[in-house]
């Protein structure tokens, strides 16, 4: 047994790297990027939208809004993605009788999920202003519409903006859940070129390698937000 | 006060209640207008949450609220005849204890905020009357730093600058001096002196007892949410009536 073991890890030892075969289909790959791209992008707008009218209504007066808003956040950040993209795909469309196209269901179960995040990151970015500052705001005439505009927001988002880019990054990796649903983004067509070149080795490093050029930048990014608002401070 | 003088801000029966505690227990307060009136009292006496009613930073749990002559509802907008609390927010001015200048905007756009949003008199004349304002309390050359740069005096004279940028009627100084090293206070205690010698009517919650005696024209001593005492500051500061308000004056004097 331990004598197998120990031959089969001298074989990889010797593993042979043929990167040729799996960038012959680069254009799969470049389908998956689009694609990632695609959804990652339409779903952290759609998550703004979202995560900021949540992020209101639990600051709001009316406890019906709060409540809602609340449940939102916790039915999504309390399951799985993975289970709520089945659940949209598989489940509900037995539940209303209607089929969801997998696009569709893929599309909104992100935006929704990255949203109840986000509208997290909203809210506390929007309570660490001082009281003062809307205060002052009142003081000159303002509603609580104009002051949130052009006071309170203007510094929020400063605060929330490296909490924002962390949780967009895992956003990006997220999409790659949506294999689960055929949908042909990086991950899935990664498995099809898998399927097809039989070098998974290859095929799941340069996948690895895509997603992390594309992110470190971002993560970078943070990092250098987070000094430079800390030094302005 | 002749009769026909209708007084700028006239308050009656007013109550203030946080839950089950009672802050103010009924104030009537007339403040005709060019008169300066000065707020003093113990902590916990009201007299910040009075202060705080008179431009609906707080909302009163029952009373009369009258700004030259119009009652004022607690809504945003005016309301037929009833005057909103946005409206009369526009015509009084406000500066708070820790100043609350907006640290994401240069000094002179601290001045000009307020004016641009809610005013909408274009951006040229609103900057150049703020310039004049920064000017009048001594901070022409400071128009484009930002608070963080500031001394506490000069933070509170740029919030006085922000409130006068709207043109108010009447300005509500709330313990202005409390947050300020002592070396700073003289500077800002000027500035208001200055408003009150150009006629500005004001009311100010004040620690600052030889100022409010040198610059008020009425004292009204706060004591449990209650009007205890009013009158020329010679009377109410030299002449204390009640044991509480010599008790009161009396560390001060010390």
């Amino acid at each position: 047994m331990a004598g197998r073991f120990l031959l089969k890890t001298g074989q990889t030892e010797m593993y042979h790297w043929d990167f040729y075969t799996v960038a012959q289909s680069f254009d799969l790959f470049l389908i998956g990027l689009r694609t990632t791209a695609l959804y990652t992008i339409g779903s952290i707008m759609i998550g703004v939208v979202v995560g900021l009218l949540t992020a209101f209504a639990r600051l709001s007066p009316w406890i019906v809004l709060r409540v809602l808003a609340r449940t939102y956040q916790e039915v999504f950040r309390c399951t799985p993605l993975l289970v709520q993209i089945m659940w949209a795909y598989y489940a509900l469309p037995l539940l209303i009788g209607v089929t969801i196209p997998n696009y569709i269901a893929g599309l909104i179960m992100l935006s929704l999920y990255v949203g109840s995040f986000y509208a997290e990151i909203f809210r506390g970015g929007i309570n660490a202003i001082d009281k003062g500052q809307t205060e002052a705001g009142l003081a000159v005439g303002m509603s609580n519409a104009q002051a949130m505009r052009h006071i309170i927001m203007p510094q929020a988002i400063k605060k929330m903006l490296p909490a924002f880019i962390n949780q967009s990054v895992i956003q990006v990796k997220n999409t790659s859940l949506l294999y689960a649903i055929s949908i042909a983004e990086l991950t899935y067509m990664t498995y099809v070129v898998n399927g097809e070149t039989y070098r998974p080795m290859e095929a799941y490093t340069l996948t690895a390698i895509l997603y992390f050029s594309m992110l470190f930048p971002l993560t970078q990014f943070a990092d250098y937000f987070e000094r430079r608002m800390r030094r302005s401070d | 006060m002749t009769p026909t003088e209708e007084p700028i801000i006239s308050v009656k029966g007013l109550t203030k209640s946080y839950g089950a505690l009672e802050v103010l227990k009924g104030i009537d307060l007339d403040l005709p207008a060019g008169e300066v009136l000065a707020i003093i009292g113990p902590s916990g006496s009201g007299k910040s949450t009075l202060i705080r009613c008179l431009n609906m930073m707080e909302v009163l749990t029952s009373g009369d609220f009258a700004f030259h002559g119009r009652k004022v509802t607690t809504g945003f907008k005016d309301k037929g005849d009833m005057l909103g609390a946005g409206t009369l927010r526009r015509k009084v001015g406000m500066c708070f204890q820790h100043f609350n200048l907006f640290p994401h905007l240069t000094v002179l756009k601290n001045v000009t905020k307020g004016p641009l949003v809610v005013l909408k008199e274009g951006p040229d004349k609103t900057e150049a009357f703020a310039r004049e304002l920064l000017g009048k309390v001594g901070l022409a050359d400071k128009c484009d730093v930002y608070p963080s740069q500031l001394s506490g005096g000069q933070k509170q004279r740029v919030a006085i600058a922000r409130s006068l940028a709207m043109r108010p009627d009447v300005m509500l100084f709330d313990e202005i001096t409390s947050a300020l090293d002592p070396e700073l206070v003289g500077e800002v205690l000027q500035v208001v002196r200055e408003l009150a010698d150009g006629g500005m009517t004001m009311v100010l919650v004040t620690h600052e007892m030889a100022f409010a005696a040198e610059v008020a024209d009425r004292v009204v001593f706060i004591d449990g949410g209650k009007i205890a005492e009013e009158g020329p500051p010679r009377d109410v500061m030299m002449n204390p009536q009640s044991q509480r308000l010599q008790q009161f004056l009396s560390r001060f004097h010390a």
